[in-house]
Order: structure tokens, then C-alpha cells, then sequence
């Protein structure tokens, strides 16, 4: 555990991306294949012990601490695994501390231990670094500044692989990933997996303004489909049970039960979940209620019904299709579709019909005028299903942003590079002659204009809320943003999609800006 | 004080050396050394019948730059409790520091810039590294500059010191530069390159908050009193009754009742050690 304590420490004061990249490969250079693995599942919160709750080490640390004094310092910390490394008294001398995570992850699965014991001996015996990488790796939630993705970037520059080949595999692999390390270390095959039980990487786009951008591809290889504002899924389907999962692998099957698929063969789908009645979608912010529900009440489903919007497929009758070209797995999504046509919560996305340029261009103006609809997917005909962003193979046109005038309220400091500087803002309008806030936004200017705000902000400072600076109400920002909800989370009333900076208006007097009566006569239609 | 806070900081000075009484009608006011900075004191209040002692900011371990802690008995203690929480246990300084030339040695590409109060922790913290064998030149912010001159003029050895120019920043890959900590998130810092923050205080024992800081190595070195220091001395002082300020009064109250010490939270204006 002394190795294992000693990465987190490193990790959680490291701010740069690629330094940590460093830390973590110098460890699983040192460490031994099951460490390694461990230390992976661990940081990728894939480690889970049964036996150990939140609830069971609080009880043992009741027993052993006064119970005042630990919640005083628990309620000023915010931080269990703090409060604990560092509230209690080390009585033996060093003699856990030999034990490796390997042990410690063995003991804590194991039926036969005594948990209360091993725990108390455990802490009893080790420094404070090693008692709060212990508490962490007991109780999860490392907050230590290290994502998923960062392990598997790090893992394929560790193992000199591509990261693609560790993106299709890694959802179906389990701790403590040994065949994974194995093949990373070219002791082993590339792991076989079960891909009825996986989420598969999706493929993902990037942006293009066929405007301006025409030139860079030939739009003949192209097609085109609207561009839902819904969330991106994806179904897994095998006897009969469905499961369905978010951009992120995140499993969401529980939030909407009423999407299920009879297949008995493997098929997995790529769609779009909109909420909205007989193939009618509705705006996101219906959507929105239906998420991270997990046992949705008849109410809401009745009220907030929902469907799938199909544009591909991934495997189809347990074949994995994702090498063959877009309009082969159209043909394939077809007849699949053929099959559920009668399923109220699943259609088809359909393609849009263009010959030219101006035809499509005419479409895409179109789209400004609907709620539901973000602009166009641009998708190359020929392109196979990879996972991540490639260049000119998926590419999304978004409709152009609208704009409104802004003013600036508070400030914030930023991360990283942009820690000294105040990069972060809440933007108001006016409602009669208070000024409420309607969105944050923290992007969109060059450096320099970041260096003038910078200044605007030490210069116009007028309070100070720890580390939130409130700012004289003089500066007006005109703000790009995609699209406007009603939400009751902020005090205007209405919350804004991608809220960005666009221009800073240094010349514009703040009170020529459009009131939140303007706003919503001209906005919410 | 002159130095820190102008010549017009109070109508009148008075000097006074450690342990001398001062009469004022029939009560006799004296001053012991709080091991806290250079000059600081605990201030004791008695007459006939009764002690006050005032412990100031203060801590009770080893300093080079202050005079050591005096234990002083008293009937009544108003105590800091700046870490008012079981959870402060400062770790030792001198090992401490050797994590700043650690990262020297590591990282020789970097300058490493080093928030550290200006009155009393930076002064410390150039100490300890001379402690521990470190003789190279150390910079510092214009802001550190005067008092160091005045710890220097009072016998402290703070060995080759200078303030940081302009010339000089090409050349201060793998140097030392102290700085207040405010200067770590200031305009200031932005004309060095690829530098690599340090902040030394008690506060940097938590990890969740030290990685708020921004800091790219925390030092936990701080000058008041841990949760040990707080109640040994409570103990060793033998009081009756502490009256707790500047600080988390909450739990240093419930221990005192806990052994029998009366005990009460006093608001008292002041500033949080930065």
C-alpha cells in the first residue's frame, strides 16, 4: 500500500495531464502485475468490496474516536478519508505496511474477516498517507484528478498499443485486468471478451459550418441526417434482455424500462433518446426529467414517454459489423428494424434527400425554426464505425448560435494554466431593476481578451465571497448559446444551452441591453 | 511592527524585554516568549489574587528564528486555537523541508516558488533549508525583503539572500524563491516560465484543501499550535478556566469540558493564518 499511497499523493497535487500520464506509468513500471491491476480498477472505480459500506466504517471509527470531535473536524474537512487518515492516533509500529493492495483487496473480499479488526489494525499500523490511500480504496470516489479516459490514454502509451484497441475491449474486461496487462506487457493475446454483456466506444463527430468549410470534403460521398437534441444511446440486446447505455457507458437501462427489444441474437443499436408521444420529440428539458430516475413511477412514464430514435448499428445476429461501411449497416439497421417496426418506442432515423450544396443548405436553414432538431449530421458513406472522434468521417453541422447581450456579475478563478487568472463568469440581464443571473460561461475569448477581463475583474471588484469576486454591473459580453429552456434552477427563469462568450462589448452602456421580458417575447416561441 | 505596519501603527512604543514587570496601579502585566515569530509573546495579567495569561498566536516546538515557548502557570488561559481540531498534527518541520529539496533535486528544470507569510513563516522556512545543508542563493519577492534584513540584523543567519529582478528570472531554473502566498495567485508569478508551486502551512495537512490550492507541492509547516500543542498546554499550564479564540472553538470547548476544564468561546477580530 506504501507504493499505492505514494501514486495518489503524486496524482492528486499534479495538475498537468501529462504528468500524470508519467506518475502512473513510472508505478505500473514498478509494480507487479496484480498491483498493477488493482491500482487500475481502483483509480477507474471499478473496485467494489460487498462487504464494506460507507455506514460500516463510520461505526468502527465511532468505537475508536470520539464521536464530537470526529464529526467537528468530518463537517470542516468534507472529506472522509481526510478526517479519518488524519484523526487517528497510530498506536503499533510499521507492521501492516508490507502488505500490498494485492493483500488488502483480498482481505476486504474474503467472507472470513473480521472487517471491524482488520480495519482498526490496519489504521492502527500505518502512516497517514497509507491510512488515507486505505480509506479511499475502501469506501471508492478517489477525487484525485484522473479520469477513465486518462488511464486508458496512459495505458496504451504503456504498452506502446493503440488506444482504440483498449477502448473496444475495456468495458468488458473485469479487475484485476490481468489478460489486459499481460498483452500491454506482449506477455499475452489481445483479450478475447463477451460482447453481449459491454458497451461499446461509440463513434463520435466533429464539427464543421459547411459555409465555410465546403471545400474541405466532397459532400457527393456524404449523407446527411437531422441532428436530434436528445441524449446519445445505445442499446444492447441478447435473450431478451435489454440493456441500455449513455455516451459514456454510463448503464441507464434502469431509468426506462419501457425500452426493451426481444432479440435472441446479439444486436447492438446506436440512436438518439428523445422524449415525445408517437415519434413526436418534445424539447430536452422533458427529457430531462426522465434521467437519473431509477425507478420511474407510472406518473412520469406516462407523462414523459420517450423513444429511440435508430441511426445505427454495431453487431447485428451476434456478427460484429462495425468494419463494414455506413451504408452496409444501413442496409443491416433496415431489416433489424424490420423486425421491431411494431415497437411504439423505437423508429428510424431517416435520411435527408439532397443532390447539392444548395438543397442541403436550404434544409439546414429549415432546422433554425425547430425546437428539437440541432442542425445536421454530415456522415461519410464509406466510413466504418470507429470509436472516438475522426477526422471528416462523422461531421455534425450545428445550426448557427443565437446571440443576446449579457452583463458580467462575478468572476471566478480558473484550473491549471488559468489559475491566476479570473476565467470563470456569471452573466446577468436585467428584470425590472434587479440584474439576475442567467448563465455561467467560462469560454470563447482569445488569451488576450482573457488577460483584459482578467484586469477588468481585479480593477471592478466591489466584493469578495471567498473566492468569488463580484464585479461593478458596467461590462456587457454579447453571449453565443445554442438554445433557450424555461428552468426553474436559475432566477431568471430560463437556462441557456452552451452559453459562450462571443465579442466583450467594452463600448456598450449595460443598460441598452434587452430586459428578461425582451428576451423571452423574442426567444421562447 | 513599525516595519510591517508603518511608523504610524500605534501613538506610542514601548519596549519592553521578556519576563520584566510592568506596575500599572495594583496590577503587574509581563511578557514570555510565544515561540510563535521573532518578538512575539504571551502576555501575563495577575494581581494579588488572580493570573490571566494571553497565549497570542503561539506554538511550542523548536524555532532557529524565535525565542523558544516559556510555559508560564495561570489561572486563567485565553488560548489561539487557529487548528482547533484532533485532526492538526503538524509532522516535523526539519523532514518537511526536505520535501522542498527533494523537489529541487527532481525537478532542476523548475523554478520553485514558495508561498510562505512574509512576517515570520518565510523567514522559517529560509532557516530550515539552511538547517538542512542548503547554501545555495535564495530570491525573494520585494515584499519579504525588509523583514528579512531586520532578522538578519537581529543575528538570525538566513545566509545569501536576494530580492528577484528582472535579470534574473532566465537564471532560476532549480533556485528557491520565496513569496507571500497571495503573490502565487497574482500578476506576479506569470513572468516566470514552467515554474513549480509550494505553499507551506498548517493547513496543507488536508489534501482535498491542498489541492484546492493549486499548489504543486504543499508544505505542511505552519507556526501556531497543533490540536497536541493546544491541549498539552492547557494541561501543563494548570487553568481552571480557557476562554478560546481565533480559530475552531467548537471542539478545543468540548474537550476542555470533556476533562473537567471550564471552558468558553471568545470572538475576538483578527485575521486566519494564510
Amino acid at each position: 500500500m506504501i507504493k499505492f499511497s505514494k501514486l495518489l499523493v503524486q496524482l492528486i497535487y499534479c495538475s498537468s495531464n501529462n504528468e500524470k500520464v508519467k506518475i502512473i506509468i513510472n508505478y505500473l513500471n514498478k509494480a507487479d502485475i496484480q498491483e498493477a491491476g488493482f491500482a487500475i480498477a481502483a483509480l477507474t472505480n471499478n473496485l467494489k468490496f460487498k462487504n464494506v459500506k460507507n455506514k460500516t466504517v463510520k461505526e468502527i471509527i465511532n468505537k475508536k474516536i470520539d464521536k464530537t470531535l470526529f464529526d467537528l473536524s468530518y463537517d470542516y474537512t468534507g472529506d472522509l478519508a481526510d478526517t479519518i487518515s488524519l484523526i487517528w492516533d497510530k498506536t503499533k509500529s510499521n507492521s501492516a505496511s508490507s502488505k500490498s493492495i494485492v493483500d488488502v483487496v483480498k482481505q476486504l473480499n474474503s467472507n472470513n474477516t473480521d472487517l471491524e479488526k482488520y480495519i482498526t489494525d490496519f489504521l492502527d499500523s500505518n502512516y497517514v498517507d497509507v491510512r488515507w490511500a486505505f480509506i479511499k480504496l475502501l469506501l471508492g470516489g478517489f477525487r484525485v484528478g484522473v479520469s477513465a479516459n486518462l488511464i486508458k490514454k496512459t495505458l496504451a502509451v504503456y504498452g506502446n498499443k493503440n488506444k482504440d484497441d483498449i477502448e473496444k475491449i475495456w468495458n468488458g474486461l473485469s479487475p484485476p485486468y490481468l489478460n489486459l496487462i499481460k498483452w500491454l506487457r506482449n506477455e499475452g493475446e489481445y483479450p478475447q471478451i463477451k460482447m453481449s454483456e459491454t458497451f461499446h466506444s461509440m463513434m463520435l463527430a466533429n464539427s464543421i459550418d459547411l459555409k465555410k468549410d465546403l471545400n474541405k470534403i466532397n459532400l457527393n460521398e456524404y449523407l446527411a441526417e437531422y441532428k436530434w437534441d436528445g441524449i446519445r444511446v445505445q442499446i444492447v440486446c441478447k435473450e431478451s434482455k435489454t440493456k441500455i447505455y449513455t455516451r459514456t457507458g454510463e448503464d441507464i437501462t434502469y431509468s426506462f424500462p419501457e425500452i426493451i427489444l426481444d432479440f435472441k441474437e446479439l444486436v447492438v443499436l446506436d440512436g438518439e433518446l428523445l422524449a415525445g408521444k408517437n415519434f413526436t420529440p418534445t424539447s430536452f428539458g422533458e427529457l430531462q426529467k426522465r434521467l437519473n430516475k431509477k425507478n420511474p413511477s407510472k406518473k412520469l412514464l406516462f407523462n414523459t414517454p420517450v423513444f429511440v430514435r435508430l441511426y445505427d448499428i454495431l453487431f447485428y445476429k451476434e456478427k460484429d459489423i462495425r468494419n463494414k461501411n455506413l451504408l452496409c449497416r444501413k442496409k443491416s439497421l433496415y431489416q433489424c428494424y424490420a423486425d421491431i417496426k411494431n415497437n411504439i418506442n423505437f423508429d428510424l432515423s431517416e435520411m435527408v434527400k439532397f443532390c447539392d450544396y444548395n438543397s442541403l443548405n436550404k434544409i439546414y436553414e429549415n432546422t433554425k425554426t425547430s425546437k428539437f432538431i440541432e442542425g445536421l449530421m454530415i456522415k461519410k458513406k464509406t466510413s466504418l464505425y470507429v470509436p472516438g472522434r475522426r477526422k471528416n468521417l462523422w461531421l455534425k453541422w450545428k445550426r448557427s448560435p443565437r446571440y443576446i447581450d449579457v452583463i458580467i456579475m462575478y468572476a471566478q478563478r480558473g484550473h491549471g494554466k488559468r489559475s491566476s487568472f479570473y476565467s470563470d463568469f456569471t452573466l446577468g440581464i436585467f428584470n425590472n431593476n434587479n440584474i439576475v443571473p442567467i448563465a455561467k460561461a467560462y469560454s470563447g475569448y482569445t488569451d488576450k481578451e482573457l488577460k483584459l477581463l482578467d484586469k477588468f475583474v481585479r480593477n471592478n471588484t466591489i466584493k469578495k465571497f471567498g473566492p468569488v469576486r463580484e464585479v461593478k454591473k458596467i461590462l456587457v459580453v454579447e453571449l453565443a448559446f445554442d438554445s433557450m429552456q424555461e428552468s426553474n434552477r436559475h432566477k431568471s427563469g430560463i437556462s441557456l444551452r452552451f452559453p459562450r462568450f462571443h465579442r466583450i462589448r467594452w463600448d456598450k452602456p449595460s443598460d441598452e441591453i434587452l430586459s428578461l421580458d425582451q428576451i423571452k417575447l423574442e426567444f421562447m416561441n | 511592527m513599525k516595519i510591517r505596519y508603518g511608523n504610524e501603527c500605534a501613538k506610542n512604543f514601548q519596549i519592553i524585554k521578556y519576563g520584566e514587570k510592568l506596575v500599572i496601579n495594583d496590577i503587574i502585566v509581563s511578557f514570555y516568549p510565544s515561540g510563535h515569530i521573532l518578538g512575539s509573546a504571551q502576555i501575563l495579567i495577575e494581581n494579588k489574587n488572580n493570573k490571566i495569561l494571553i497565549t497570542g498566536d503561539y506554538k511550542t516546538i523548536p524555532d532557529d528564528t524565535t525565542e523558544s515557548f516559556k510555559l508560564v502557570k495561570t489561572d486563567t488561559l485565553i488560548t489561539e486555537a487557529t487548528f482547533g481540531l484532533p485532526i492538526f498534527k503538524h509532522p516535523d518541520p526539519d523532514k518537511e523541508i526536505l520535501k522542498l529539496l527533494e523537489s529541487v533535486k527532481n525537478f532542476s528544470e523548475k523554478p520553485h516558488i514558495v508561498g510562505a507569510y512574509a512576517l515570520g513563516k518565510a523567514q522559517r522556512i529560509i532557516r530550515l533549508l539552511r538547517k538542512a545543508g542548503y547554501d545555495e542563493m535564495i530570491y525573494m519577492h520585494g515584499a519579504i525583503e525588509k523583514i528579512s534584513n531586520y532578522y538578519i540584523q537581529k543575528g538570525i543567519m538566513l545566509g545569501k539572500l536576494k530580492k528577484v529582478e528582472k535579470e534574473d528570472i532566465k537564471s532560476l531554473k532549480g533556485k528557491i524563491i520565496i513569496a507571500p502566498p497571495s503573490a502565487l495567485k497574482d500578476r506576479w508569478i506569470r513572468k516566470f516560465d514552467n515554474v513549480r508551486t509550494c505553499l507551506a502551512s498548517g493547513w496543507m495537512m488536508i489534501k482535498q484543501r491542498a489541492k484546492q490550492s493549486k499548489v504543486d507541492l504543499p508544505l505542511v509547516i505552519s507556526d501556531h499550535a497543533d490540536w497536541n500543542e493546544l491541549t498539552n498546554t492547557i494541561i501543563n499550564c494548570q487553568t481552571q478556566k480557557v476562554w478560546i479564540t481565533h480559530g475552531r472553538e467548537d471542539a478545543l470547548k468540548y474537550w476542555c469540558e470533556k476533562n473537567n476544564i471550564y471552558a468558553q468561546a471568545l470572538s475576538l477580530k483578527g485575521k486566519e493564518e494564510h
